[in-house]
């Protein structure tokens, strides 16, 4: 085994000073989404320029899986249509790594937990390092099955993101909070991607809870995809998701809804 | 080793395998379950009450016949059958889901959802959810609702919603992954109804927990009739909840040796299969850590069965285990050998067996005549074959039904 630094590397350093230096100009950062592979590599290429040339401030890629158990109709589909376009795992970090070569915010990879697992936790993180990716998100991975995972992750300075849910009793979102890195990745409802959510006194009450157990910045995902929801949360969370939303603009309206979204939702990121 | 089973030295793990890999939003309702399945665990007065619904309402203790003709023809080993199939519903899923739908009535819970492949775990749940008042709701995979279609017509009858589940293979797999994005959404008054020993945990000691009335039965009822234990008990393998149930009261009996059988498909040699102990690699998904097939990196095959039951990319974790203990002996059949098992279990026996269930009987069928005559098999007939009265009719290629089919087309 490496030997592991004590300190936080300088990764680390970046993402929490990448995040607290954007936030000086904005009042929430937008962490946006794309499944590698769909609706084609050209697509996802072309969705991460626009992402650029709008101001994204963080950006997950997902590695697509057959089993996409935490995902919706839409992404399902996605992850399918990938896979039948023959992406494979060659490809994808050969994606990865030419989008972290050509932009500037962090990216994450999104997927579940088998393929990571089938890997091997130390090949996998070696290999996230080598394509310049920034952490990973796994939906379906509790904390306590993350083993070496996290041993791995710090020695290749990623940030393993923690899931946690309005469901999860106190004590659990705890336990969560101590292991996370990087942020806190808030689920916002009950309910698989795609839905629509209201951001309401509930998700309030989840963020508060949040917010007593983490320093962690907070990011708050599924059923968010206007400019109003991203409004809503000034002040409660620092990193709004957008996923499905976006990919129904571009399936629906083409590069220039894509885009026009993009724009609405990074304007409502500033303070009014 | 039965006991071992069920004192975790890691909760919810058999050896490596098993665990339970859900997204945190499930998290609070499985811990919810797993207290309510130990309580009821516990409680002295609740296998009895289980005992008795199943005595009342679905023919326990199902009885074991001796298949005297099978065991001449084939001039081996004396052949005893447990009769599942004489189960409320046409199969041991009876057994699982009464016990569930009394846990969910001590939960308090009111709407019930599963998966089914052949649709007789489906049949199963709406039945014991229009028996105890409950809204149901089952998802079949597309393919499967196409080739199990009376199964679709009496769930509905029974009230039950069937939505027909189109992504990834439209298989078991996929109507597990769509049960859990509804769980996922609706857990507050809604229970899952895990039809096998698969998914997260407690879901495979539960099952389990439920179906080991089968080999508890058997073992009383074998040492009436013969005076003592079967050499060999044989069961097919989907998930498992069948095996997995008859084999638990064996378990301990060394001597005795427990054969699985999984679905050969069109042959190993194919890849059109669902052998997961002869193609299967470590993985996770679906909830738990087990032998999937799925390819080098992570990505689930395709399966192959004749029999829609066991057309699945997973296996029980308790299976797993004992397969690595040496406990369990694994063997598969083809499409081609279980039809001609259901043939001559149909015609030696007057049994109509479950394609499912006849991969059990293909590997007796293999392995009797060479055993001795002294030697006695117990074979676990899990399911009838009613249900696949167009899938047979269809292998076997009989004229007459054809011609009613299309009479009955031309009438509609």
């Amino acid at each position: 085994m490496e030997v592991i630094s004590q300190t936080e590397s300088a990764t680390v350093m970046n993402l929490t000073q990448y995040i607290q230096e954007r936030l000086q100009q904005k009042k929430i950062l937008l962490m946006t989404h794309a499944v590698v592979g769909y609706p084609s590599l050209q697509a996802n290429w072309d969705m991460l320029e626009t992402m650029q040339e709008a101001g994204v401030d963080l950006v997950e890629l997902q590695f697509p899986f057959t089993e996409p158990s935490a995902d919706g109709e839409l992404f399902v589909k996605a992850n399918q249509e990938a896979l039948k376009n023959g992406i494979r795992r060659d490809d994808y970090f050969a994606f990865m790594q030419k989008a972290t070569e050509a932009f500037d915010f962090p990216i994450f990879m999104m997927s579940y937990y088998n393929p990571v697992f089938v890997m091997g936790h130390r090949t996998i993180c070696e290999q996230l390092k080598e394509s310049g990716s920034s952490g990973y998100i796994l939906p379906d991975l509790p904390v306590e099955e993350y083993g070496d995972l996290f041993t791995y992750s710090k020695a290749a300075e990623l940030h393993p993101i923690l899931l946690c849910a309005p469901t999860n009793t106190q004590q659990r979102l705890q336990e969560i909070a101590l292991k996370g890195s990087g942020f806190l990745y808030c689920v916002a409802r009950k309910g698989v991607t795609g839905a629509k959510t209201d951001i309401g006194q509930n998700v309030d009450r989840f963020l508060a809870r949040c917010r007593k157990v983490s320093e962690l910045p907070i990011a708050l995902g599924f059923g968010l995809s206007h400019g109003t929801d991203i409004q809503n949360l000034h002040g409660k969370a620092e990193i709004a998701i957008v996923g499905s939303a976006l990919l129904r603009s571009w399936l629906e309206k083409g590069k220039e809804g894509y885009q026009a979204h993009l724009q609405e939702l990074v304007e409502n990121c500033f303070p009014k | 080793m039965q006991k071992e089973l069920f004192e975790f030295k890691r909760p919810g793990y058999y050896g490596p395998y098993g665990g339970a890999f859900v997204p945190e939003i499930l998290r609070t309702t499985i811990d919810e379950l797993t207290s309510a399945f130990e309580e009821a665990y516990a409680d002295p007065a609740f296998w009895p009450q289980y005992v008795d619904v199943m005595q009342s309402y679905s023919c326990r203790p199902t009885p074991i016949s001796y298949l005297e003709n099978l065991s001449r023809q084939l001039g081996g080993a004396r052949i005893y059958c447990k009769r599942e199939d004489l189960n409320h519903t046409g199969a041991h899923k009876a057994n699982n889901v009464m016990g569930q739908g009394l846990l969910v009535k001590r939960m308090g819970k009111s709407r019930v959802i599963a998966e089914t492949g052949a649709g007789q775990h489906g049949v199963a749940t709406a039945t014991m959810a229009a028996r105890m008042g409950l809204e149901c709701t089952i998802y079949m995979g597309a393919v499967d609702v196409e080739r199990q279609r009376p199964n679709v017509f009496w769930m509905e009858q029974l009230g039950a919603e069937v939505i027909a589940v189109t992504d990834g293979t439209a298989t078991l797999k996929d109507a597990i992954n769509e049960a859990m994005r509804d769980w996922a959404a609706s857990m507050e008054n809604t229970h899952y109804v895990m039809g096998t020993v698969c998914g997260p945990h407690p879901f495979p000691q539960m099952v389990t927990y439920f179906q080991s009335i089968i080999g508890k039965e058997s073992y009383q009822q074998m040492q009436k009739m013969t005076g003592g234990l079967p050499d060999h008990v044989y069961a097919c393998v989907g998930g498992g909840s069948n095996a997995t149930g008859i084999f638990l009261a064996f378990l301990d009996e060394n001597n005795i040796e427990l054969i699985g059988v999984e679905a050969g498909g069109k042959g190993i040699e194919t890849g059109l299969h669902a052998s997961r102990m002869q193609g299967g690699q470590l993985g996770v998904a679906q909830g738990y850590k087990t032998y999937f097939l799925q390819d080098a990196e992570g990505q689930m095959q395709e399966t192959h069965s004749v029999a829609a039951g066991l057309d699945y990319i997973g296996i029980g974790p308790i299976l797993s285990y004992l397969h690595d203990q040496k406990r369990v002996r694994f063997e598969s059949a083809t499409d081609e050998e279980v039809v001609e098992a259901a043939k001559m279990l149909i015609r030696q026996e007057g049994i109509i067996p479950a394609l499912e269930s006849s991969h059990a009987f293909a590997a007796v069928i293999r392995e009797a005549p060479k055993m001795k005559k002294e030697q006695v098999i117990l074979v676990n007939l899990s399911g009838r074959g009613d249900k696949d009265i167009f899938n047979i009719a269809d292998a076997i290629g009989d004229e007459k039904w054809k011609l009613f089919l299309k009479q009955k087309v031309q009438q509609l």
